[in-house]
């Protein structure tokens, strides 16, 4: 059963459809990255999914409340990160958390207990004593995911979670994100950065214009949107006279003096062939591997294809 | 993972929390703390210092009512000081934590939207109230031990009232004003609204308290606590998530004002018989209580107007019989009734109270415009209860000179008074999941439908009967009795 069951949301604002027919599902423990441009809807869906704001048409369940008519629950089951951090600024640590702790019906004890690991965890224990204003935008929002944890959510909504941080906060939240979905929590990052996406995710869902346009794993994105896999052979000799050792089927996409790149819809085949066939002409190999392509080329690959699918339904 | 997290059960545990957080944060900030401190302890005995000095100085010259009426207003002006924070401090809390962008982690706890108002509301109500209460002790005291005066206690709970009040007044009003903006300079700009008010108000205050009718301060404090009633429910209204989320920017989008606008004017119709059906069958039956209320209010009127005849007797000779005779007609015909023109004046006149009170009605939720349509209402009974003191049949004469055209001039007063009633509630009974904007240009479409629709109809035919039939059909009934 999913943590998060998303059917058909829609969102409008007058007459703005901010999201439109959105569909999500989330298992405990997995990691869905919301991917897309500013102003897509994935700030809104959060939204709705944290019963912030009511769908216009459409329903969702998170961890089994329903968000338009249980929102209390649904609010208590989640832990939202928001798009701007939202701190007190003349508030410390310490009183800021027991603040949302006693929001969330926790008891004292618990709330410093907890105030004190998260704090620990997140390395902002040396700060507790600065008051908020004087903390830099990596503590912020780390103070920020630190309270979003604090009454140990099922559900994390975590909208750019490591938007405003160095690059070692953000490596530190990334895998803060990752240890926390061991824990069979369900989790969505809404998010603009691919290798986030790429990093963090289990699932990938792109939207654009309110609407999922794609909505799968990374590889299998890759696999349906940029086509089979290439892989890179290089030998230690010269390429003439090894390409007819290659096995039937495969495709040659570009090749120099001593390597050539082709691709194959079943590399498990294809790749223990070529090498054997090359093994049996005695032309030694350097290397066989994959070609990584980027989630960019994907995701550039998915808005292309939604806006010329756009510019036929237009044209009609 | 933890499920024992779980929302402060009751309004006011969840609603503390949320207040003691924000007073907390106002006794940081010496914006806050610098004022209140002056107003509670330097501002109370300054003005024992003018009230000893007023009294010293008026009693020299044989004048100490002045100086008796000088200390009440006095105490009055030092509870009100202090109060006049909380709008600063509102503002603050609803459109500035807005704009600060912490309201959002907020909204996403399980406190309700309730909870959420009422201990913003207390926050900004509990400092300056105490501030007020202890500098008034503080100017009380003073005035004990200088001129050896102490308060009736009907005076001490007048003021007290009055400074309570008035401070709800202002903080549910900077509720609602901060709920429509989404910064705080909008916030401080638009306050005006509640600030001129306010202090015309406390003018008034004053000339009453110098004027030394007391009794009225408790109407005051009563229409104060109707005002604090009406922009709490107004309040609440705008301030829930739905409505706080979905406006990002202040943006005046007249086109699509104007699209909502004709589309809620034609409200579907696709031709003139078409909108005049929905216009009965659906406009009216949406206004059906605000008519009910309208046609209470106008009877109330007559009856007001009725009794007040028993006590301001006009003379009996004014209603002369002989007067309606057919050189009646004439003096009428002088001053344009029986003519066109006449009938384009009373027209005019009906046009023009009909406009006026929309605008009153408009800024007061309907209130002024009843009492405008109650006028001449109250007028008529007044006529009504002179001619039964002068021992004539006051239903005969209101047959002849008002029925004629009241047949139709009533209902008219009755619907418009209505409809204005309907967009003066607007704000505050706004349609689920639309903004006070979207609410207001639905409800001035619909009081646009009613009145170009049934209201000038109706007027114009009575102003014709008014001018053209009441005349004649007056001569033709008094004239012989």
């Amino acid at each position: 059963m999913s943590s998060i069951e998303a059917n058909s949301l829609c969102k409008m604002f007058g007459t703005f459809t901010a999201v439109d027919d959105v569909s999500l599902h989330v298992k405990p423990g997995e990691i869905l990255a919301l991917l897309g441009p500013n102003g897509a809807g994935k700030t809104t869906t959060i939204r709705m999914l944290a019963s912030i704001l009511k769908p216009t048409r459409g329903s969702a369940k998170i961890a089994g409340y329903d968000i338009a008519h249980e929102q209390e629950a649904v609010r208590n089951a989640v832990g939202l990160l928001t798009e701007q951090h939202g701190l007190y600024t003349r508030m410390r640590a310490g009183e800021y958390l027991a603040f949302f702790g006693s929001v969330y019906g926790i008891d004292s004890s618990t709330i410093q207990q907890r105030t004190r690991t998260l704090l620990g965890e997140y390395k902002l224990q040396e700060s507790a004593g600065l008051r908020l204003g004087q903390y830099s935008k990596g503590m912020r929002q780390k103070l920020a995911l630190v309270r979003a944890l604090l009454h140990e959510p099922q559900i994390l909504l975590l909208d750019e979670p490591t938007s405003a941080m160095d690059p070692e906060s953000a490596h530190h939240v990334r895998s803060s994100i990752v240890e926390l979905r061991s824990d069979d929590r369900a989790i969505i990052v809404c998010t603009h950065n691919l290798f986030e996406a790429e990093a963090l995710a289990d699932r990938i869902a792109i939207i654009r214009k309110g609407k999922i346009i794609a909505n799968d794993s990374p590889v299998e994105l890759k696999r349906k949107m940029v086509g089979d896999p290439i892989m890179e052979l290089r030998l230690a000799c010269s390429l003439d006279g090894a390409l007819e050792h290659l096995p039937e089927g495969i495709v040659k996409i570009a090749s120099g003096d001593t390597w050539v790149r082709y691709s194959t819809s079943q590399p498990e085949v294809v790749n223990p062939k070529t090498l054997s066939s090359l093994a049996k002409a005695g032309i030694p190999v350097v290397t066989l591997s994959r070609v990584e392509r980027s989630l960019e080329e994907v995701y550039l690959q998915v808005v292309r294809e939604d806006e010329s699918q756009e510019g036929m339904n237009d044209g009609r | 993972m933890a499920a024992e997290a779980s929302t402060p059960t009751t309004l006011f545990s969840g609603a503390w929390i949320v207040a003691r957080r924000e007073i907390r944060d106002q006794f940081r900030d010496w914006r806050v703390l610098a004022p209140i401190l002056l107003l509670t302890l330097f501002f109370p005995l300054l003005m024992n210092f003018t009230a000893s000095q007023a009294v010293d100085f008026v009693g020299r010259y044989g004048a100490p009512i002045i100086g008796e009426r000088l200390i009440p207003f006095l105490l009055m002006v030092v509870g009100f000081f202090p109060i006049s924070i909380s709008i600063v401090i509102a503002l603050e809390s609803f459109a500035g934590e807005r704009e600060r962008q912490t309201l959002e982690p907020l909204l996403a706890t399980p406190l309700s939207d309730g909870q959420l108002y009422l201990g913003k509301t207390a926050a900004s109500l509990a400092p300056p109230l105490a501030a007020a209460y202890l500098g008034i002790t503080v100017y009380l005291i003073g005035l004990l031990v200088k001129v050896q005066w102490v308060p009736s206690a009907q005076l001490l709970i007048q003021i007290l009232s009055l400074t309570t009040i008035q401070a709800m007044v202002m903080v549910s009003g900077a509720v609602v004003i901060s709920s429509l903006t989404t910064s705080v300079r909008a916030a401080n700009l638009l306050a005006s609204f509640i600030i001129i008010p306010v202090a015309m108000l406390i003018m008034g205050e004053s000339m009453i308290m110098f004027w030394g009718r007391y009794h009225i301060l408790w109407w005051i404090v009563l229409a104060l606590m109707l005002i604090t009633i009406v922009l709490t429910r107004m309040g609440l209204r705008l301030f829930n998530r739905e409505e706080l989320l979905a406006r990002e920017l202040d943006v005046l989008d007249l086109r699509g004002t104007g699209r909502r606008f004709r589309s809620s004017f034609l409200s579907g119709a696709r031709n003139p018989i078409d909108w005049y059906g929905g216009l009965f069958s659906k406009s009216l039956k949406r206004i059906r209580f605000p008519i009910l209320i309208t046609s209470a209010i106008l009877l109330t009127g007559f009856l007001v107007g009725y009794k007040q005849a028993e006590m301001f007797t006009l003379p009996a000779e004014i209603f002369q019989v002989s007067a309606f005779d057919k050189d009646w007609l004439e003096i009428l015909r002088g001053f344009g009734m029986l003519t066109p023109s006449g009938l384009v004046k009373i027209l005019w006149a009906n046009i023009r109270a009909l406009i006026l009170a929309t605008i009153f009605g408009v800024f007061t939720f309907g209130v002024l415009a009843e009492i405008l349509l109650m006028a001449p209402m109250a007028i008529t009974g007044y006529f009504a209860g002179s001619l039964t003191q002068a021992g004539l049949d006051a239903s005969q004469y209101i047959t002849a000179l008002v029925l004629p055209h009241a047949i139709l001039e009533v209902p008219a007063a009755i619907i418009a008074g209505a409809a204005i009633l309907q967009l003066g509630m607007a704000a505050i009974s706004l349609p689920k999941g639309s903004s006070l904007g979207e609410g207001w240009t639905t409800s001035l479409a619909e009081w646009a439908r009613i009145s170009i629709g049934i209201v000038l109809p109706l007027l114009i035919a009575a102003a014709f009967l008014e001018v053209f039939i009441t005349p004649r059909i007056a001569v033709w009934l008094l004239s012989g009795s």
